[in-house]
């Protein structure tokens, strides 16, 4: 790992390289995941899904399974009377079990319960059900035909969330939502070009591939509602199932253990409402695991259709762009409004465009629902808008980096007018990649380089609160709604508050993602918790310490001596007094505690939106193989321009997984849907990277004190997938003068497109 | 009611007596009869890795291998692998190298990577990309994964006591 580093000092262990908290627990097998969670009395829930991708029920037999021994419930919708079935928190359109009718294949038709999972999987093969097939659409070109067969006949009640509840609008009965951002005068831009490059490009649908697939376990108590998930947002899922199931946010509690990888694909609610619905009838606690088979049904990302015309001077410079991206978003809306709207959002990619105007339809089809995932919506659109540069520097006679170079936005500097001024120095990142990758060094034939670079307004809303708690020994509690997806959060978050009590690291100790017991934060996701969060601790501990001080004027100051605030307590006539003896002195006992609050919201230096950018910046050389079609990616460069790093070990692994979870999407993985079935629905058939697909990795950490959070932080972890597959198909390009417009770049495709290109010589 | 059997075997040194269906998975066992929780299911299907385990020294699935196979046999899990408290080489270079995020393949890769390390006490980083190669890994990159099975082949040997076996 590189660092480049000219931010402010920060106090430590603010910006060192300390190990993960989580790490003896993990390595020892003894941390816990949802589906170590074991409650007494506890069963086991197996669901019964649809065959059919689009089909009405007309009844359902589950008589037998009923009375099938070791069975404790049978659920379908009917058995619900008293649950608010439908949820979601964009549209309410999503059923936590199918009612009346099934909208993709592997829906959630009926519930068993039993002793354990293999009772519950033979009942469920006792159950009948008898469907009315319909027609189906699984593409976005058949959902949008005049006679397409309609998805959902009734629009879902829009519920309001900031951030896109304006755009939503059916201009067809499967259309879930549109968005547009437009800003200058799109037709002058065009008539005044020097030269127009257009095209289409497509980005499969793509698996995240958590490995721990979706678990919940439910279990009631006098009419409160305990939930733990695997979730990453756990207050987003109380609110949820306050509302399925009428009840006070007070009295659903959702705890959240470690989660096995989440990628987005955790985010908001997936399987608790279903879960509850199924304890609530069990009357007992119910576990709910789902197979990676299921969960691959469960979330999957957003496929992209991206139509764009970009127009350009003669020098390069960027005049307009102008975009229709169509969104496969599946059976239900989930969070694709959303993935929608920040696709529209970052189709301009990180440069000055004098006028824009983007038009985003998210599309229902017969397929599993797409939501939130990794880079949400920007690895879409900037394979799109990335091959574009390079398909007009060629076209005007420029290096791909000069036409960089001329069109990225300088610091400060606004995408889009009321947006926040980029909080990067761009240009200096992609000099940075440059210099890794060897821009200028001789290539040999067959092999070729690219650096794509991506700007996403991420941060999701600023709503965080936080809570500092400070003992009568000194030791720290930190609380917090943010989760432990494995991003490192567990081991960040008690370094700021640390290096903000100017306290010992081993003395902060951290309770975080129990909606029962901790304070509320909007989502762990859109790469915000160490930014947001961050920012939340940094003010717990000030009003923290701003209590203590005055406690210490009160309680320890003699005849009005001053009190002097110092690193971990203060000074009082000569005398250093910790925090902890302040707190004792204050009670009088060796009791008590001070708590420190802290509180984000658009306001302050989170007013402006986005709160941060998310820079991504990756450079690769790759090598095609002229007779199989096979691209090898050898050298992958990504640079993680994070404004500071609280832990650069940290940063360098989230950089390296985006960027080989991005190659993955790149080059290999699609799901691929066939009569309404999902043909791949495996990790047989869906192969995701390996370890012999690791490239020679260089790595860049960029710390200019630049990003919103502390000591200028701003979030990592997408920026480096989201260039990775226009950075190959440029590569490639230079590689095999071949120009791969549709992802994942297979081997086939690669073959069919240098067939293609030798009959065209 | 279903038939069951009793299997003998040892795990992480402990004799166990278990009483099972034939249907059971040795993951089902470990995990629900022994409460051995550190080893994971993903795939469940022999492609993840996540379930690794060494029978008899040898890294296997334990979400394909039928429990009633390892009758007589010698299973070791994660949570064998640090003696009195202390972590192994491979489980102290997980930590050192940030080798993992969410976890959940940690188990089966430290297990994998315990075999190679056994087989290979020197490997070379070829033998460690291709000894891990049926060990997926969604958040690190694998990077990390293997510099820190490399750097605990540096580190000094694998545990003597459990090699010994
Ligand atoms: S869970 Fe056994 S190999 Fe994946
Ligand atoms: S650490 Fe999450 S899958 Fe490997």
């Amino acid at each position: 790992m590189k660092r480049v580093t000219t931010r402010p000092t920060a106090p430590s262990p603010i910006g060192e390289s300390v190990p993960r908290r989580d790490g003896p627990t993990k390595v020892t097998g003894s941390a816990t995941y949802t589906v170590d969670v074991e409650l007494p009395g506890m069963a086991h829930a197996q669901i019964l899904r649809s065959p059919y991708a689009h089909a009405r029920i007309r009844s359902i037999d589950a008589e037998a399974a009923r009375r099938h021994p070791g069975v404790v419930a049978v659920v379908t919708a009917q058995d619900l009377p008293d649950v608010n079935l439908l949820y979601g928190h964009a549209i309410a359109d999503h059923p936590l079990i199918a009612t009346g009718k099934v909208r993709f294949a592997g829906e959630p038709v009926v519930g068993v319960i039993a002793e354990d999972r293999a009772t519950a999987a033979e009942a469920l093969r006792l159950i009948a059900v008898d469907y009315e097939r319909l027609p189906f659409v699984t593409s976005v070109e058949e959902a949008l035909a005049d006679d397409a067969p309609i998805i959902h006949e009734e629009p879902g009640e829009q519920r309001s969330h900031r951030g896109f509840e304006e755009d939503i609008e059916r201009t067809h009965p499967n259309v879930c939502s549109h968005s547009r951002q437009a800003w200058g005068d799109i037709d002058a831009a065009f008539e005044g070009a020097h030269l127009v490059v257009e095209g289409e490009y497509r980005y499969p649908m793509c698996y995240a591939y958590a490995m721990e697939p979706y678990t919940s376990v439910a279990s009631w108590n006098e009419g409160a509602l305990t939930v733990w998930s695997s979730a990453q947002h756990p207050y987003m899922v109380r609110d949820d199932l306050a509302r399925c199931f009428g009840l006070p946010r007070g009295a659903v509690r959702v705890v959240v253990p470690f989660v096995g990888g989440g990628y987005g694909s955790k985010s908001y609610t997936k399987i608790e409402p279903l879960t509850a619905a199924l304890a609530l009838r069990a009357g007992r606690p119910v576990r709910l695991a789902l197979t990676v088979d299921e969960a691959i049904l469960t979330t999957r990302g957003d496929a992209a259709t991206v139509r764009v015309r970009s127009a350009f001077d003669a020098d390069g410079h960027l005049l307009g762009r102008h975009g229709a991206i169509h969104l496969n978003t599946g059976a239900y809306a989930e969070n694709s409004p959303l993935v929608g709207r920040k696709a529209a959002n970052r189709l301009g990619g990180p440069y000055r465009i004098p006028a824009l105007q983007v038009d985003c339809s998210t599309v229902y089809t017969n397929t599993g629902p797409a939501s939130s995932f990794r880079g949400f919506g920007a690895p879409q659109v900037t394979l799109a808008g990335e091959s574009q540069m390079d398909e007009a520097a060629e076209l005007l006679g420029l290096d791909p980096l000069e036409i960089r170079r001329r069109n990225l936005l300088d610091p400060g500097e606004r995408p889009w007018p009321r947006a926040r001024g980029i909080d990067a120095d761009l240009k200096a990142d992609l000099e940075l990649a440059a210099e890794a990758l060897g821009w200028d060094d001789p290539l040999e034939p067959g092999h070729g380089r690219a650096i794509c670079m991506s700007a996403s307004d991420a941060g999701s809303e600023p709503i965080t609160t936080a809570m500092l708690r400070v003992h009568a020994d000194g030791s720290v509690t930190v609380m917090v709604g943010s989760t432990e997806i494995g991003q490192g959060s567990s081991t960040v978050l008690p370094q700021i508050a640390a290096g903000e009590m100017g306290v010992p690291l081993d003395s902060v100790h951290l309770l975080q993602s129990d909606t029962g017991a901790v304070s509320y934060d909007r989502s762990t996701g859109a790469s915000r918790t160490t930014t947001l969060m961050g920012l939340g601790i940094q003010a717990a501990a000030s009003d923290a310490r701003e209590q203590l001080v005055a406690w210490a004027r009160d309680a320890v100051a003699q005849n009005g001596a001053p009190v002097v605030e110092e690193r971990g307590g203060v000074r009082v006539a000569g005398t250093f007094h910790d925090w902890g003896s302040i707190v004792r002195a204050w009670f009088g006992a060796d009791a008590g505690e001070v708590i420190g609050r802290g509180y984000l919201r658009r306001s302050g230096a989170t007013a402006e939106m986005p709160p941060f950018w998310e820079i991504g910046c990756v450079g690769v050389e790759v090598r095609v193989d002229e007779t199989t079609g096979e691209i090898d990616v050898l050298t992958l460069v990504t640079v993680g321009d994070v404004g500071a790093a609280i832990n650069p070990q940290l940063v360098e692994s989230q950089d390296v997984g985006a960027a080989m979870m991005g190659l993955g999407m790149a080059i290999r993985e699609e799901l691929v849907y066939e009569n309404g079935n999902l043909l791949n629905g495996n990790l047989f058939d869906y192969r995701v990277p390996r370890t012999t697909d690791v490239p020679e990795l260089r790595t860049i950490v960029v710390e200019r004190g630049d990003g919103v959070g502390v000591y200028g932080a701003k979030g990592g972890g997408e920026g480096s997938l989201n260039p990775v597959a226009a950075a190959i198909a440029n590569a490639v390009y230079r590689a095999a003068g071949i120009r791969l417009r549709e992802a994942p770049f297979t081997p086939e495709r690669v073959w069919q497109a240098l067939r293609e290109r030798d009959a065209g010589r | 009611m279903h038939e069951t059997l009793e299997i003998r075997l040892t795990v992480n040194e402990r004799s166990e007596a278990v009483r099972i269906e034939p249907r059971e998975t040795l993951a089902d066992v470990l995990r629900e009869r022994l409460s051995l929780t550190g080893t994971k299911v993903s795939c469940d299907a022999q492609v993840c890795g996540a379930c690794t385990v060494l029978v008899d020294d040898l890294a296997m699935s334990g979400c394909t291998f039928l429990a009633a196979d390892a009758d007589g046999r010698s299973v070791r899990t994660v949570e064998g692998l640090a003696r009195d408290g202390r972590l192994s080489p491979v489980q102290q270079a997980f930590i050192d190298h940030a080798a993992f995020q969410c976890g959940f393949c940690t188990p089966g890769m430290l297990m994998a990577a315990t075999a190679i390390l056994e087989e290979h006490p020197r490997p070379s980083r070829d033998q460690v990309v291709h000894g891990l190669e049926g060990n997926l890994c969604r958040c690190t990159g694998y990077e990390p994964i293997i510099e820190a099975v490399l750097a605990a082949a540096d580190a000094g040997t694998v545990d003597e006591g459990v090699a010994g076996w």
